[in-house]
């Protein structure tokens, strides 16, 4: 078959969907029908803050990325490119003709976990293999004892990407040595921290390495089966596995005798049921087995005693789909990036108050501002940068004037912060801390399953604090009080979840402290965003009287005649914003409340 | 109304609930740990698990009442209650609480009538407010019954509700039409 002229490729992840792609695909493959330009589906390529994207490849070679796309455009770019030859140069992003900018988001990247996410059709295990996809599990299963396969793990010094960094090889190891006829193999795909999405990316964007990651663990350890613990909020995820384990088992990658050897092997997938808890090792086993996710206390490891009472490796996704790269390119590929402690590349997810923002790798080390700025392309508002934060509810915020901090492991923890899975929340100077800080403890209450007193009582109380901080009605012993009560909770938990529960509010106090002293003592809300502390005003001179915000108000709090000035009925104002968003002239202000009183 | 089948059940959830319950139990027989499938299952075909629902499924499957209880209780993916024809999960992970989750939790109550968490009194609508999305770079991001939508903002929400509305409507004609006929 000759090569199409053409080829079109529509990213149909979960988060080019969001942005509109299902209709950008279905108006291209209305204006194809009949032509012999070949439309395909891909993955996330990382830019998410341009979905939908497009890539069109020329015959010849050259590529182009199209993004943000409406229907319409889907049109421009049937008639005008594929159809006459001219790139639609005002769509562009990346290829010859458009204005630069757009590719350093890509070119101060590394990515080698990344680099089919985008490029290959996820849907099609063919499209996998072409680039050398199964080749890991080949080179394993044929020429490799799982001694040789753990040995190379250690070399590359891969660390687990679920949070904690513990090395992978030892995790094996110990679930190889241990006693039993029945071992398991889990990817951790419950991606619990609430502002990341690498692992349903990477799920969907090239779902076939997870697997081929979970085989080459599952040999190594001397499992036969393996289980996919993932979030049921991931359906296109969830389905894409199902699609990719019939298709692995049709090409003989799954199942008995995989490639002629003697290894079999097969793969369960279990929907999480909406428990943050369970991502947690020992929970999630709980929860496999059909119970409450409550972790429990260890020794014995999972690798000792996992599930089902069997020796059990838990592996985080992006951990695992590491592995057939490390396999496939050796050891020493991997381990060549990357710091001395800290090996190869980290996968995050970029989000938050950031111009670019989506799916990013970079060799470990690389500085804050160097992701913030260089690759993020700084902050979406204009505003200044203010903080970033690493590892969701367990993790830390870290304040900008620390920007030039290395992401590693170690760096990370040295300021109180963490790695985490790979969230990078980036907030700017409208980020209020303390609500911050409130945020992530309201999730976290609502989530300690309620084993251990000090988690489930201890993150209630410091939430009552905080609201109450934020309220204004805050006492002055109220930050003490909270120092105090997060090192009981760190002591007192039996579980990641207690112990690390009252790292956002740590780190907040430690490097925003004054915030936090300007709503309890002046009952002022620098960020402007704690609504008991602010208060709406319309300026008159700015106001034309389009009416627009008095319709938008659900309470009817905004009256005025056309034409004129509108005033805001205070007694009644909830402050929910909605004003402030329809408002063309930037005539609605905020302003301290001075009802409060300091 | 009978909730969207992603089961590919043999048999009609609303015409042979019991029945239904039965083959689904029978899939997950094989499974260890099957309590929690089963519910999930359960919930997908019906659209919630109500009390009746768990007697019969503890029958079925031999795993005591309280068993599965205990698992309806601990785990928020679970409903007691029916939902609404249409369901919206608001996001309040960390990206969409920055980029003003509140306010569209608060844009789509104004709209829909229905609370967070519950039902709009004409049935048409059920809000809950969920952890992440997984989209967070669009945030502001709902999932309206199933369908991500992202970089909402409160206009977006009151085009998005009025237009489920109408699909709605059009869909209750199109029954009518069938059942005259
Ligand atoms: C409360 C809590 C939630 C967790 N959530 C996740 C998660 O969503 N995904 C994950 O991979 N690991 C999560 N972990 C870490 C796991 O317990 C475990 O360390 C990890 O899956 C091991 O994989 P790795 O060695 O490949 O990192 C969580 C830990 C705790 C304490
Ligand atoms: S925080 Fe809303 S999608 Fe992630």
């Amino acid at each position: 078959m000759p090569e199409p002229e053409y080829r079109v490729k529509v990213g149909l992840a979960t988060c080019g969907i969001a942005g509109g792609a299902a209709k950008v695909y279905a108006r291209f493959q209305d204006a194809l029908k009949g032509s012999a330009v070949s439309l395909e589906r891909t993955g996330c390529i990382g830019m998410c803050y341009n979905e939908p994207l497009v890539e069109v490849l020329e015959a010849g070679g050259k590529r182009y990325l199209y993004g943000k796309l409406t229907p319409d455009d889907a049109l421009r770019i049937v008639e005008e490119h594929l159809k006459q030859g001219r790139p639609v140069i005002d769509l562009l992003l990346l290829g010859e003709g458009c204005t630069p900018g757009e590719e350093t988001f890509l070119d101060k990247q590394k990515r080698i976990l990344l680099k089919n996410c985008g490029l290959i059709d996820p849907e099609n295990i063919e499209s996998y293999t072409a680039i050398g996809g199964y080749e890991g599990l080949r080179a394993a299963l044929t020429a490799m004892t799982p001694g040789e396969v753990i040995e190379e793990i250690r070399r590359s010094g891969l660390r687990g990407r679920g949070g904690a960094g513990f090395p992978t090889h030892t995790k094996w190891r110990l679930t190889r040595e241990a006693a039993g006829v029945q071992k398991y193999i889990i990817c951790n795909a419950d991606e619990g921290d609430p502002g990341a999405f690498m692992d349903r990316s990477i799920l969907e964007s090239d779902t076939h390495s997870v697997l081929e990651g979970m085989l080459i663990a599952g040999y190594a350890i001397g499992a036969s089966a393996g289980y996919v613990y993932i979030r049921a909020e991931y359906p296109l995820a969830i389905r894409r596995l199902k699609l990719a384990i019939s298709q692995a088992e049709a090409s003989g990658f799954l199942g008995e005798r995989i490639l002629g050897s003697d290894f079999s092997f097969k793969v369960f997938i279990r929907e999480g049921a909406g428990a943050f808890v369970c991502g947690e090792e020992t929970a999630l086993l709980m929860s496999i087995e059909g119970k409450r996710g409550m972790p429990r206390f260890r020794p014995p490891f999972p690798a000792q005693k996992g599930l089902f009472g069997s020796p059990t490796s838990i592996n985080n996704v992006e951990t695992l789909a590491n592995v057939p790269r490390i396999m496939h390119q050796g050891a020493e590929a991997y381990s060549s990036l990357g710091t001395e402690e800290s090996k190869g590349t980290k996968v995050f997810a970029l989000a938050g108050k950031i111009r670019r923002g989506g799916l990013i790798e970079i060799p470990m080390g690389t500085t804050i501002n160097k992701i913030v700025f260089e690759i993020g392309g700084g902050i979406s508002t204009g505003k200044p940068f203010k903080a970033v934060q690493t590892g969701g509810p367990s993790g830390g915020c870290i304040p900008a004037s620390l920007g030039d901090t290395p992401v590693d492991y170690e760096s990370l923890k040295k300021i109180g912060a963490i790695m985490g899975s790979g969230g990078l929340l980036v907030m700017d100077e409208e980020t209020c801390m303390v609500d911050v800080a409130k945020y992530f403890l309201t999730f976290t209450k609502d989530e300690s399953c309620g084993k251990c007193t000090f988690c489930r009582a201890g993150t209630n109380q410091m939430h009552k604090i905080l609201e109450r901080i934020t309220q204004g009605e805050g006492r002055e012993e109220d930050v003490q009080i909270l120092v105090d009560l997060a090192e009981k909770i760190k002591s007192g938990s039996l579980c990641g979840l207690g112990q690390t529960a009252p790292n956002p509010v740590l780190t907040t106090i430690q490097f925003f402290r004054d915030e936090y002293e300007a709503h309890v003592r002046e009952k002022y809300c620098p960020a402007k965003k704690c609504k008991a502390l602010i208060e709406y005003k319309i300026d008159r001179d700015s106001c034309t009287g389009c009416t627009l915000c008095a319709r938008q108000c659900p309470t009817g709090a905004i009256s005025g005649t056309k034409k004129e000035a509108h005033s805001i009925q205070l007694s009644a104002c909830i402050r929910c914003g909605l004003c402030i968003n329809s408002c063309k002239f930037e005539a609605i202000l905020i302003s301290s409340n001075p009802k409060v009183k300091a | 109304m009978e909730h969207k089948n992603m089961n590919n059940l043999k048999i009609s959830a609303k015409e042979q609930p019991l029945f239904a319950i039965m083959e689904i139990v029978q899939r997950h027989q094989a499974e260890q740990g099957p309590a929690i499938p089963i519910l999930q299952d359960i919930q997908s075909a019906f659209g919630y698990v109500s009390p009746q629902m768990l007697e019969r499924a503890s029958e079925f499957s031999g795993i005591p009442v309280s068993e599965l209880y205990s698992i309806v209780t601990f785990y928020a993916q679970f409903r007691m209650e029916p939902i609404g024809e249409n369901l919206i999960q608001v996001c309040h992970g960390t990206a969409c609480h920055l980029a003003g989750a509140e306010k569209i939790t608060e844009s789509l109550q104004f709209e829909t009538k229905a609370s967070a968490g519950g039902t709009s009194p004409d049935g048409k609508f059920s809000l809950e407010k969920v952890a992440c999305l997984g989209c967070c770079s669009l945030a502001p991001v709902i999932t309206l019954n199933e369908e991500t939508n992202g970089r909402l903002t409160p206009d977006k929400i009151k085009k998005i509700v009025k237009e489920t509305r109408k699909l709605s409507a059009k869909n209750a004609e199109a029954m009518g039409v069938c059942t005259d006929a």
